[in-house]
């Protein structure tokens, strides 16, 4: 191949990682100080762009010039930073002590509802920004043109790493941040003021989003997709460098940008799924990242189901839902029953994510990944082999197991934020290849004609169908949850330590438990599919993921039937209020917030906890 | 059960709702559903919307069709195939809409048609453009207006014979709409220009293009011919990176799309000039009833139309002309009344041709030029569809009914 082609190649690869490396460094340094996964990091980053595509012309307008320009980057990044301590006082500060699993949520909420606000504050339109003064013209490399500005990023890089590092090393909110990212407590028990410590890490932290995003706009259009799509790359560069570590984070995105700038030479249509391969590659081999360390926190934070006496008349109880849910169809209509069989189909995906999270204690943040893969199994059964549903849906639900098989033989070994981590790589691994794998998947157009069969078409045959496969499954789960294995998984949820002591298996009761929860999604997902006709890759994309998990928190998260309720009351308010207004995110987002910061136990936690104040 | 209860009570309430303006009226309006990806979209779908309120005042301050007042129901698809059905779905059974139209993204397109075939409703697909949506995957409930991927790939060959260019390289994006009007180009162009061959290809996935690795890919294979298909924000990033990197210097340039506003007006300043597009030259529009369409809708919204603007405005005229022929809104009298039916546009006659449901609409094909601080398109011509449609054998060929 022609050397100078390689050259530029190599030189966007630079570029592109310098990028990437500013964004993720902020995510990286938060975290070590923190301890908090910041979701909404990829939202500071596009309110960076926004801001400076929208700013930097008016000040370009006032005074042309190289200097106005860069004041103009500066002065956004700022704007940003600003932007992280509001949310610092407001949000994080309340839920540090929170489980992982209810932080991550609260960010991913803050992420919901800067996708609105973002509309509404700088309107639909992508804008693309100013060229930067001085830098329009491109340079000759070997003879091949190159943009003058991606060289000044090439640059920009190191020089924010090494100013970073001047920060960390020289100065005493350094020191601290440091030794915070050691052990925070310690911190905390010689008298430093972690409130100070802590705005001012998130400061920095958003300040760095934000430049990253604010340099981006010669280059890339500000739009609203920009959030996801870099925060799923800054997830893998702080992974794949180790979590804190900011010169892992460097490493990591050089690894990452050449991949790129290669790997669209090799592989023209897999871009996405290399990088994630990467990633779980890496967590393979060094659990903790190139440059991390093992987790101390972890295992502690586990929130989940307690024990109960069993309620007297269960079987009433039983034989009194199941008549209603027989008798549904007598005095419902066809789009009643449609949202009745959705509810449904969703009750069992959250109870299935209750066995890993409220009885194991592992906290997936990528459970829409077997959701989907049981999805996918069904439909691709139908298009290449002509199966029909009844051969089309156990083959879904085996293949959302033997996935479930895979991803947990990789996971069990970790815990705590790193478990969360690898199986939201997991997710967005299987997203990708059902993304880019388009001879197979079908990519972007995903897998149309997934009707059901005859008999149970129309909407009273499946909502019949699917009433009885949950209720089914359900009570399996249900029984699985009270039996020894159940009892088995939550020993080692409250104490890993003491339940190996007495001889369980831990890993082998995890990676069981990760292939039941996997089929029972799987299920939920093929009957999912035939019930929409269609199935597409964001069934096990990070959304799903979230839903799912905001099932489990708004019903309740101690409680056995707290995600079938949670799943009723979303899915039925989501319904009812979509419809509505064109800012449902911003609702739905706001609600997630308010639910971990004042609802923690959820609808069906706090109905309970009241009854039995009472009696 | 107390949950899905509530759930009952509070949809009745809802239905209740809505129903109560409805009972008032002295005949019930014409319901119509209307889905597009008004979130993700905007730069097409929001000009579009404003096409179709205009559209649909203009009728109901006329009285109508049939007597009846029309209603558009619209909702935002979500982008996504599942998403879609999902709403069309509700638009079926919960609005009870007589018919569905929209979308932007071509996939959602093909999913739709298939809705639409399940479900047995009329689905006009306004701006999917793959082929499929009326060949492959086509069905006698599902009709477009637009010219498809077929017509616009032809109508642009035709001016790459003129060009002599042979050496081709393809850039578009990774979904249907991108892959359809690539295999079609790849055809066409091997047809109809003898020695043209393929010598690159580049197929980002929608939205997440690295421009310049792309970019550079192509340079590499030293074309001087390139077929673009991007568009939106995937467009203005190749078009900045292959600018600074005179990717296009030299090379004849051909791009479905681009000279449509929508696309054109983010692009600033930096237009390619040169490049040979389909698109919407609206400021040298001079016929006197398109004339008229283009400065009423400056006047009502007090900004420049868009490609969809116009579409908007079509698709609800024909609904109306098409019931209001059928008489009723009974999906065979609709679908019978569409079938090689003729109708009378702001843009002159259309007619739906019924072996494959594709409307004759043709489309504006030049060059983009510099116009002060945006692009327009010049040495323009309209190009009617009629002569540019696949022939009836092809459709018989790959179409199942």
């Amino acid at each position: 191949m022609d050397p100078a082609f390689l050259a530029v190649q190599a030189l966007s690869g630079l570029s592109s990682a310098s990028s990437l490396f500013i964004t993720a460094c902020g995510l990286t340094i938060v975290f070590g100080v923190t301890r908090i996964v910041n979701f909404a990091h990829g939202s500071l980053y596009m309110i960076g762009a926004y801001t400076a595509a929208t700013l930097i012309p008016r000040l370009l307008e006032l005074s042309f010039g190289p200097v106005t320009f860069w004041a103009g980057i500066l002065a956004s990044a700022l704007v940003v930073g600003v932007i992280g301590v509001i949310i610092e006082v407001l949000l994080l500060r309340r839920i540090y002590g929170a489980p992982e699993l209810f932080q991550l949520l609260a960010t991913f909420g803050v992420v919901l509802v800067v996708q609105d606000l973002v509309v509404q504050v700088f309107g639909p339109e992508d804008i693309l920004g100013p060229r930067a003064p001085g830098l329009r013209a491109p340079v000759e490399i070997l003879g091949r043109r190159f943009p003058s500005y991606e060289l000044v990023l090439i640059a920009a890089g190191p020089i924010v790493l090494a100013l970073v590092w001047l920060l960390l090393r020289r100065t005493r909110f350094g020191v601290l941040v440091r030794a915070a990212t050691q052990d925070r407590d310690m911190v905390a028990s010689l008298g430093v003021n972690q409130a100070m410590l802590f705005t001012g890490t998130l400061f920095l932290g958003a300040f760095l989003a934000g430049l990253g995003g604010a340099l981006q706009i010669p280059r890339v259009s500000a739009n609203t997709g920009m959030d996801l799509s870099i925060i799923a790359e800054a997830f893998v560069v702080t992974v794949v460098g180790g979590m804190g570590s900011v010169p892992g984070a460097f490493l990591a995105a050089l690894i990452i940008g050449q991949l790129q700038a290669f790997g669209i030479l090799i592989f023209p249509k897999s871009t996405l799924v290399v990088v994630f391969l990467l990633m779980a590659v890496v967590l393979a081999i060094r659990p903790y990242g190139l440059f991390g360390r093992a987790e101390i926190v972890g295992g502690t934070h586990a929130v989940g189901i307690a024990s109960r006496e069993p309620l007297p008349g269960r079987a009433f109880i039983l034989l009194v839902v199941i008549a209603a849910l027989a008798c549904f169809p007598l005095v419902a209509d066809a789009y009643l029953l449609k949202v009745a069989t959705e509810i449904l189909i969703f009750a069992l995906f959250a109870f299935s994510l209750q066995l890993l999270i409220g009885v194991g204690g592992l906290v997936s943040f990528g459970h829409a990944a077997f959701f989907g893969l049981g999805a996918y199994g069904a439909a691709l059964a139908v298009k290449w082999y002509g199966a029909s549903m009844e051969a089309a849906l156990p083959l879904g639900l085996a293949l959302a197991a033997l996935g479930a098989g895979l991803v947990g033989a990789f996971v069990v070994r970790l815990s705590g934020i790193y478990l969360a981590m690898m199986t939201l790589a997991a997710a967005q691994i299987l997203y990708a290849v059902a993304f880019q794998w388009v001879e197979v998947t079908g990519g972007d157009n995903g897998i149309v004609g997934v009707w059901p069969s005859p008999w149970a078409s129309g909407p009273i045959p499946y909502y019949l169908l699917t009433a009885a496969l949950v209720l089914v499954t359900v009570l399996l789960l249900k029984r699985i949850i009270d039996a020894p294995f159940g009892y088995a998984l939550r020993a080692a949820r409250d104490s890993e330590a003491r339940a190996e002591a007495i001889g369980l298996k831990i890993r082998q009761h995890r990676w069981l438990a990760f292939m039941i929860a996997g089929a029972g999604a799987g299920l939920a997902g093929g009957i999912y599919a035939f019930s929409r006709g269609s199935v597409d890759p964001s069934l096990l994309g990070i959304a799903a993921s979230v839903d799912a998990l905001t099932m489990l928190l708004l019903g309740g998260i101690q409680t056995v039937i707290g995600p079938l309720v949670g799943a009723a009351a979303l899915h039925g308010l989501r319904d009812w209020i979509m419809p509505l207004t064109p800012l449902w995110r911003l609702f739905l987002g706001i609600s997630i917030i308010a639910m971990v910061l004042v609802f923690p136990r959820g609808l069906v936690g706090t109905v309970r906890d009241g009854w039995e104040a009472r009696t | 059960m107390a949950k899905l209860s509530t759930l009952r009570w509070l949809a009745l309430g809802g239905a209740l709702a809505l129903a109560a303006p409805a009972a008032q009226a002295q005949q019930p309006p014409i319901k119509l559903g209307e889905l597009n990806s008004y979130a993700q979209w905007a730069a097409f779908t929001v000009p579009y919307r404003n096409g179709w309120q205009m559209a649909l005042e203009e009728i109901n301050a006329k009285g109508g069709v049939l007597g009846r007042k029309i209603e558009i129901v619209s909702r935002d698809d979500g982008a996504t195939t599942g998403s879609a059905t999902r709403v069309a779905d509700e638009l079926v059974s919960r609005e009870g809409v007589s018919l569905l139209f929209g979308s932007f993204l071509s996939n959602v397109g093909v999913a739709m048609a298939d809705f639409a075939n399940q479900k047995k409703i009329v689905y006009i697909a306004a701006e999917p453009l793959t082929d499929a949506v009326t060949m492959a995957q086509g069905n006698r409930y599902t009709f477009r207006i637009r010219p498809n991927n077929f017509m616009q790939v032809s109508m642009l060959v035709d001016q790459a014979k003129v060009s002599g260019a042979k050496r081709w390289a393809i850039v578009a994006p990774n979904y249907e709409y991108g892959q359809s009007a690539a295999a079609v180009f790849k055809r066409l162009i091997q047809e109809r220009v003898p020695g043209a061959q393929i010598v690159a290809e580049q197929y980002p996935a929608l939205g997440k293009i690295e421009a310049g690795p792309t970019a550079s890919a192509i340079e590499q294979a030293k074309p001087d011919g390139i077929f673009n298909v991007l568009f939106g924000p995937d467009l203005t990033q190749f078009v900045r990176e292959g600018n600074t990197r005179g990717l296009f210097e030299g090379a004849t340039v051909l791009s479905l799309l681009t000279g449509e506003p929508e696309w054109l007006l983010p692009l600033k300043d930096e237009v390619p000039e040169g490049w040979t597009v389909t698109g919407y030259p609206w400021d040298e529009i001079k016929e006197p009833k398109h004339k008229a369409f283009i400065d009423a809708y400056r006047a009502k919204y007090n900004e420049t139309p868009r490609l969809g603007s116009l579409l908007g405005y079509m698709v609800v005229t024909m609904i109306r002309d098409a019931i209001e022929r059928a008489g009723s809104t009974e999906t065979e009298a609709v679908i019978k009344a569409l079938e090689d039916a003729k109708f009378d546009t702001v843009i002159g006659p259309v007619t739906m041709r019924g072996i494959d449901n594709q409307s004759t609409m043709g489309a504006w094909v030049g060059k983009l030029v510099l116009k002060g601080a945006t692009g327009g398109m010049t040495d323009w011509t309209y190009k009617d569809g009629a002569s540019f449609m696949p022939t009836e054998a092809e459709v018989k060929a790959v179409r199942k009914d």
